[in-house]
């Protein structure tokens, strides 16, 4: 959480009807949407707190006041600042209040209309929680002079702070700024007056904040903007040293004090400062000269950086990702070396040093990372062929990694992640894909006397099948260190099933930031032994705990278990039948058709963002990333469906089906019921419950006897994409490529939801009348559930086979299994469909030994394969 | 006892020891499953709508089920018993046609509190017991839209919520609430209002009560549901100077804890907390075991975050008892005094030095 501290407070003055014609128009006019995109405009241009002015005789001001709070309150961008409201009326600014959630400040309020109403009207913005703006005024009219803006604004902040029981440090003054230079000699002393009273005001009333209207100071220059904006920038240059604090400002209009042009400045401090009397004449004598040479600040596309040095190039290239013109600058910086090598091993590295840093302390976010990685690889391929040609060995680097998806598994977005983040820290990095044995996995290790080997899964086979890497690892007397990662993998896993079986270190690595400092601890020849110590005991710490939970925790048996399930009333029970029985198959399902069914926080976890959709995109940390990675996202998804990338599959069932007493569900070949068609096999919770808790398993949900019916379903879309994927790695282009993946899978889930829907809506038909939107959808507020097999209420990934020989998924939908029972293309999903209005999702937890046994003897295999099978769910020891 | 001496009771003791709360009304009801008849009771019997789910409304049909509820909460340890009052408002009881019963249900849920709290602290008179009215968040937010299509659209202003407030306000006192404590707040708009209908009452009786504030927020990010900062939210109710402020319901302990680690730095006052019993599992359940909790508790109140401390949604007088005794004998955590400063706030905290 960032607490804003700041010396001078800008208060934004261009959603004031009162200051701008445009913003008034928009207003009269009901043009919400521009005039809140002023608003968005100062917030960026660095206003602290907006000033909002409905004042005018054409508006209902109460009205256009209220209408625009509540329009801000939906805008994360402009509402994320504080709001000044300002009325001359009393109703506008109650008004107002009642529409703010934050602590807002009032402008204002003033003595002028005499004591009672003042105390009134401070009493109850104390009890909204608001700050106040007091005005220098009082009955005799508005303070000019030094003396008379002191003695207001002191007898103000009595009854206040005395009177109200106002806070002190609630309380700004404005004490009057007026135009100077305007020809009338009395006005000359109006700058030295404010800045005077408010050095005074500041001391004599503790703790209250000074404030002005700025642009009033340079009244009689309208229409010379220069030397307007250097009036305005003596002027706050002095008042701040005596203590303003806060002040209405355009900063566009704001010139920096030390680039006025000596002459201007020095006339234009006479000017406010009084200290000549032709003060005025001299600076009129000037004041053409200036005029309109500042010119327009407008905003262009900053090429600025086009002219600096070719290293200072390379490196904003990198840091900032762009690769527009990396290839004339690699060229650029070939030339001024002797050797191409020089170019990436000095600023190219130098710059990759930068970005390296930047994420490791949080200032620069995986999209980011990968963008510059897109860059330094585009350069590197450019340099490949000179280097080449000079035969030249390959650079130092900091390490060499292998990394595979182990055997069985086909998911790899976070093992590519992984991948360029060490590439950007010099690692050198040998990626042998996914599906790679542990045989080749250990060949290209010695082949490429690799320093660490990374192991990445997905699917809880994986676990076991890295615990096989390990003791391989170990019969072979190997001491490389080993990293494990993906997303079933965790530390607990790792120091209990992997740590145990090698004598080297087996470090979880939790996500890719952490990667690189776990790769520079291994290869450190300094810290390694300190690391691998600290490692060990972690592990050692971690099993303890482990072993003690595992005796502690309560066991239930299976039978107690099966008396503990969940009692649902059959009798009268009335299935609605399917519109039809067997499969379904959708070929190339339109895409388009997905979208809006897209869950979009598991994407930006992905890309390790934390935070969820669509409130990341104004997370005030990586807000501005996720916003510039959902746009990309945004941009390619139009590309996937109008250039058809990807053809999206699927095909469905229903089968007649009824479960049985030891928690199978047979299924039917037709309503006869009287030939068995497979036969599927669930898993039971064992946990002691409380109470009005159950037991649960996903048989419960069918009938026992009654007519009931099962759904199965297998959709992907991820056909095409290997295509596009060879193109993205031609152009060395990881971020496109982790990005196509990482849609792909989206639409995927995307595709498995909208599915459910017309399931439920249409080929089931048992909830026809459903209506949710897409937010009840991603909460799984419908009734029915289509739990997977291989997640938590169905652990067993092997029934996979079964649901995909009902489907002839592999046939119909173009998606196959793996030996881990991984799914290719990955972009795919498949499950089960249960409509009973009790259904719902859970997981099984651990499994005791005689449910293990009980599985085993109901799928017709020896116990030791159903420990295999079940070996993440297990709650002993299977030894 | 009278509320005064209660009140001072109250103060001293907070500076000694950390101080409890009750846990989860909702959860422990639905232990009973109560049927449609049981919510209606016979005064309800021909109500026009159905009632089951209105716990509120057990209050004046099943007024045995909350005081037992109560009692169990307060032989577990708690301090202070929350009103069985979440939705006590005209506006909320809107949903079942029940806005004129909202001042009575106020009215008898202190009683029943009151009563179930008088007769602990009669047992352990050298530890008296308090009731707090509980001033649920209503189901309408006053800065969000209910309509996607139109982001200035309200279906609820500041007034209405202020005059349904006081009048809850004004039962809670009626019925004998020690003090107020808003809660479970996701739309600090809301939240002012409360705070403002309450200030109001205090001015008109002539006396006040201490106020305890709790917000909510609703996910990882650390925002509460209409956008702010666990600070943003200080700053925005930090004007009426409560008794506490602190965070409840939505997250479980874990995630809680660096926004109330915040709350803890920039809050001169005391820190309350009241988290679930966990995130809800897929069931709609809670996993969080009461030694999972307390563990945590513990910790920050060890690391002096905390002053008062109970349980929300899914926990039972079986949670309240093990967090009773895991910070028992911890030094409550010390009011810091901190610089005077403009604390302003959008959805984001603004800070001006004086």
């Amino acid at each position: 959480m960032t607490i804003q501290q700041a010396t001078f407070i800008n208060i934004g003055e261009r959603t004031n009807v009162a200051g701008s014609a445009k913003f008034k128009r928009l207003i009269a006019e009901e043009q919400y949407d521009e005039a809140l995109s002023v608003a968005l405009q100062q917030v960026e241009n660095g206003a602290n707190i907006i000033d909002i002015n409905m004042d005018d005789a054409m508006l209902d001001s109460e009205k256009a006041m209220v209408r625009f709070l509540n329009l801000i309150a939906a805008e994360p961008d402009i509402a994320r600042v504080p709001v000044m409201i300002d009325s001359s009326k009393w109703s506008v600014i109650e008004a107002g209040l009642q529409c703010v959630q934050g602590k807002a400040v009032v402008n204002s309020i003033s003595l002028k209309e005499g004591k009672a109403q003042f105390v009134g009207q401070a009493r109850k913005i104390k009890r909204y929680g608001a700050a106040v703006v007091v005005m220098a005024f009082d009955e005799k009219g508005q303070a000019d002079t030094k003396e008379r803006k002191v003695e207001i604004c002191k007898n103000s902040y009595d009854i206040l702070v005395n009177e109200v029981g106002f806070p002190p440090e609630d309380i700004i003054f404005d004490p009057n700024i007026f135009a100077v230079a305007t020809g009338i000699e009395e006005h000359n002393n109006y700058a030295v007056d404010f800045i005077e009273a408010t050095r005074i005001i500041r001391k004599e009333c503790p703790h209250c904040h000074i404030s002005g209207g700025l642009s009033n100071v340079s009244f009689s220059f309208r229409g010379n903007n220069p030397v307007r904006e250097a009036m305005h920038s003596v002027f706050l240059y002095h008042a701040v040293q005596a203590g303003m604090d806060m002040g209405i400002v355009n900063p566009a209009q704001l010139e920096v004090y030390d680039e006025i042009p000596a002459e201007l400045r020095e006339r234009v401090e006479d000017v406010i400062l009084n200290r000549r009397e032709d003060a005025t004449d001299r600076l009129l004598e000037v004041a053409d000269k200036y005029k309109d040479k500042g010119g327009s600040k407008a905003a262009t596309i900053d090429l600025s950086w086009r002219e600096k040095p070719i290293a200072e190039r390379l490196s904003f290239a990198l840091v900032k990702g762009i690769d527009q013109f990396i290839v004339e600058d690699t060229e650029e910086a070939r030339q001024m070396f002797d050797r191409p090598i020089e170019v990436i091993e000095g600023p190219l590295m130098d710059g990759m040093n930068v970005v390296g840093d930047l994420f490791g302390a949080g200032k620069m976010f995986l999209p980011q990372v990968v963008k510059s990685a897109r860059v330094m690889k585009k350069a590197v391929a450019y340099l490949m062929p000179f280097i080449e040609e000079g035969k030249e060995a390959g650079s130092e680097t900091a390490g060499k990694v292998l990394m595979a998806t182990v055997k069985g598994d086909v998911h790899d977005i976070g093992k590519n992640i992984v991948g360029v983040v060490l590439q950007c820290n010099n690692f050198e990095v040998i990626d042998l894909g996914v599906m790679v044995p542990t045989q080749t996995i250990l060949d290209e290790a010695k082949n490429h006397n690799v320093d660490i080997i990374g192991l990445s899964g997905l699917i809880t086979p994986s676990l076991e099948e890295m615990v096989n890497v390990a003791k391989e690892m170990k019969r072979l007397n190997m001491n490389i260190p080993v990293l494990v990662g993906g997303a079933t993998t965790s530390k607990v896993h790792t120091a209990v099933k992997i740590d145990p079986n090698y004598d080297h270190p087996t470090v979880h690595v939790l996500d890719a930031s952490r990667a690189v400092g776990v790769c520079s601890n291994l290869l450190s020849a300094t810290k390694r032994a300190e690391f691998e110590a600290d490692l060990k005991a972690e592990y050692q710490k971690v099993r303890e705990a482990r072993a003690k939970k595992q005796g502690q925790s309560n066991k239930m048996s299976l039978a107690e278990a099966r008396v503990a399930k969940q009692p649902i009333d059959w009798s009268g029970f009335k299935a609605v039948k399917p519109t039809f029985l067997g499969t379904k198959t959708f070929e190339d399902y339109p895409l388009q058709d997905l979208v809006e069914r897209i869950d979009w926080t598991p994407f930006f976890r992905t890309w390790e963002l934390a935070g969820n959709y669509p409130k990341i995109l104004e997370d005030e940390v990586v807000g501005e990333t996720a916003r510039n990675l959902f746009k990309d996202a945004q941009d390619m998804l139009k590309q996937i469906i109008d250039e058809k990338w990807l053809t999206a599959k699927a095909v469905i069932g229903f089968w007649p089906a009824n479960a049985t007493e030891d928690d199978s569900i047979l299924l039917f070949k037709d309503d006869a019921r009287s030939e068995e068609l497979s036969r599927l096999h669930m898993v039971r919770q064992q946990i002691p419950k409380a109470e009005g808790r159950y037991d649960h398993c996903l048989a419960d949900y069918i009938a026992p006897s009654e007519e009931d019916y099962i759904g199965g379903f297998a959709v992907t879309t991820g056909h095409g994409i290997e295509t596009k994927l060879a193109e993205f790695e031609a152009e060395h282009d990881d971020y496109r490529s982790i990005l196509l993946k990482a849609l792909a899978d989206r639409l995927a889930e995307a595709f498995a939801e909208h599915m459910h829907e017309r399931v439920r809506k249409e080929y089931w038909g048992y909830a026809s009348d459903e209506s949710l939107d897409n937010d009840a959808l991603i909460k799984e507020k419908y009734q029915g559930i289509r739990p997977a097999p291989g997640y938590p209420a169905c652990p067993e990934h092997s029934e996979k086979v079964t649901l995909f020989n009902l489907l002839d998924a592999t046939k119909e939908a173009g998606i196959e299994l793996t030996e881990s029972f991984a799914m290719t293309p990955t972009a795919a999903v498949s499950g089960f469909y249960f409509a009973h209005p009790e259904a719902k999702y859970f997981g099984v937890g651990r499994v005791e030994k005689d449910q293990v046994e009980d599985y085993a003897s109901r799928k017709g295999i020896s116990v030791s394969e159903a420990e295999k099978l079940l070996s993440p769910v297990l709650g002993y020891d299977p030894q | 006892m009278t509320r005064d001496e209660r009140l001072a009771y109250l103060e001293a003791e907070s500076k000694k020891r950390i101080l409890i709360l009750d846990g989860a009304m909702g959860t422990m009801i639905q232990r009973y499953s109560l049927t449609e008849k049981d919510y209606r009771g016979e005064r309800f019997a021909d109500w026009g709508q159905d009632l089951k789910g209105n716990n509120d409304l057990l209050s004046l049909t099943k007024p045995e089920v909350i005081k037992t509820i109560h009692r169990e909460y307060l032989e577990a340890g708690a301090d202070i018993l929350g009103t069985n009052t979440f939705s006590s408002t005209t506006i909320a009881q809107a949903d079942y046609a029940m806005e004129e019963l909202a001042y009575e249900m106020n009215v008898e849920s202190a009683k029943i509190a009151r009563e179930a709290a008088d007769e602990m602290s009669a047992q352990t008179p050298d530890r008296p017991r308090l009731v707090a009215g509980a001033m649920g968040p209503t189901n309408r937010t006053c800065s969000i839209s209910p309509d996607v299509n139109d982001p200035g659209f309200r279906n609820v202003t500041f007034d209405a919520l202020r005059i349904a407030y006081k009048s809850a306000a004004k039962g809670l006192l009626d019925g004998g609430a020690d003090v107020l404590i808003v809660e479970t707040i996701f739309d600090t708009l809301n939240a002012k209002a409360a705070l403002f209908a309450i200030e109001e009452l205090f001015d008109e009786q002539g006396w006040r009560v201490p106020i305890m504030i709790s917000g909510t927020l609703t996910d990882a990010s650390g925002r509460t549901l209409s956008g702010q900062t666990a600070e943003a939210f200080w700053n925005s109710v930090r004007h009426v100077n409560p008794f506490s402020v602190g965070l409840n319901c939505a997250l479980g302990a874990d995630l809680m804890r660096p926004h109330i680690a915040a709350l803890s730095q920039v809050a001169e006052v005391r820190v309350s907390t009241y988290p679930n019993a966990g995130l809800p599992n897929e069931m709609g359940g809670y996993d969080e075991t009461p030694q999972d909790m307390a563990e945590a508790l513990k910790e920050w109140a060890e690391s002096g975050l905390i002053n008062i401390v109970g349980g929300c949604c899914g926990t039972s007088p079986a949670h309240i008892k093990i967090i009773a005794e895991a910070v028992a004998g911890i030094e409550p955590r010390k009011v810091p005094e901190l610089d005077v400063q403009m604390r302003l706030s959008g959805l984001e905290p603004f800070n001006v030095a004086s």
